[in-house]
């Protein structure tokens, strides 16, 4: 590796810290409920720190943590974050298509801990191939905030005032939509598609029968439900990207 | 019957871990197929926004400081402000609302 590429890598991974920081905002005020959830399960600091540094996700582990509370056996904590966490494989598969066929195989399984809602995000929404050092700055910055705050919800339970959790409940949809508008505004389907896609998300929260899906199914069946639909009536022009130069 | 907690978090852990890591390392070629290609272009569009509205009105004590910062975080993004500025302005303007309401 030159000492050219080294630079690169080191920017690219400074580049992610920064972009990072809203998102270690938001998980850092997400996470000290879902530890408020894991006090109340018995879990330690420790235990809290462990389980949300290794999941990273917050809809699985609200949903393990709360199986857990009813005794539930391994295997129905293995179903429940399989089905919590299930959108992460189209992630995945969409990720995919941002490495280069020939990037070493660790940064594939490392960047595989990146794989969040927010993380996946901002990754997607960087120009060309992504370089996985750009993950690992983001990653490593939000997994600190997550399980720390998971840690200290366990430690102090309702100490931070109600009206600053709120405010900073909202940093990760301010980022979803910094990331979904700027394409929206170039093309006219995506835009389509994101209005259609918050009125059918309001519309299954609220009818009989729809809304007793969890938001993560929702999620998933809304995703190949509107991404499927547009990708047979709007098929995108282009090859897949040969060019190797912003590769790791 | 009592379970460890240890073994609960490896648990979940593994069955995380295995969903994000197995299209990353399975899928090592470009994708050819116009229909797959375009599906999975459009599929973080759609994540996001589903989970983007109405979650984002739900995230405040007041739904209506919630609904504001959406629009106010629609204009910015539109404007062309960052990840980080945008995110910013949607905190603070709720915790200034939230104050006022």
């Amino acid at each position: 590796m030159g000492n050219t590429e080294k630079n690169k890598n080191g920017q690219a991974y400074m580049t992610g810290t920064r972009d990072g920081i809203p998102i270690a905002l938001g998980y850092f005020a997400v996470a000290f409920s879902l530890g408020i959830a894991a006090r109340s399960i018995g879990m330690t600091p420790f235990q809290g720190f462990l389980a949300s540094f290794l999941n990273m996700a917050s809809a699985g582990e609200h949903a393990a943590f709360t199986s857990i509370g009813h005794h539930a056996t391994y295997l129905e904590i293995a179903l429940v974050t399989l089905v919590a966490n299930a959108r992460y494989l189209l992630m995945s598969c969409s990720l995919s298509q941002k490495f280069p066929e020939r990037i070493p195989f660790y940064h594939r399984l490392l960047s595989g801990f990146g794989v969040t809602d927010e993380l996946f995000g901002i990754c997607i929404a960087r120009p060309g191939w992504l370089n996985p050092f750009y993950l690992y700055g983001a990653f490593l910055i939000s997994a600190v905030a997550w399980s720390s705050g998971t840690a200290l919800g366990i430690m102090m339970g309702n100490l931070l005032p109600a009206r600053a959790v709120s405010a900073l409940g909202v940093a990760l949809y301010g980022m979803f939509l910094a990331v979904i508008i700027p394409p929206a505004r170039k093309s006219r389907v995506v835009a389509g598609l994101i209005v259609l896609s918050f009125l059918l998300s309001y519309l299954f929260g609220i009818l009989p029968g729809l809304s007793s899906l969890s938001a993560g199914n929702r999620t998933i069946i809304l995703t190949l439900l509107i991404a499927g639909g547009a990708a047979v009536l709007f098929p995108v022009n282009g090859e897949p990207m040969e060019d190797e130069e912003n590769a790791a | 019957m009592q379970r460890n907690m240890y073994i609960y978090i490896l648990v979940m852990a593994a069955v995380s871990y295995t969903i994000r890591v197995l299209p990353l390392t399975l899928i090592r070629k470009p994708i050819r197929s116009r229909f797959l290609r375009s599906f999975l272009y459009y599929v973080p569009y759609v994540t996001l926004a589903v989970m983007t509205f109405p979650a984002m009105v739900q995230a405040t004590q007041n739904p209506i400081a919630g609904a504001l910062a959406l629009v106010l975080g629609i204009v910015l993004a539109w404007l062309g402000l960052g990840l980080f500025g945008v995110a910013a302005s949607c905190c603070i303007f709720v915790f200034i609302l939230e104050w006022v309401l």
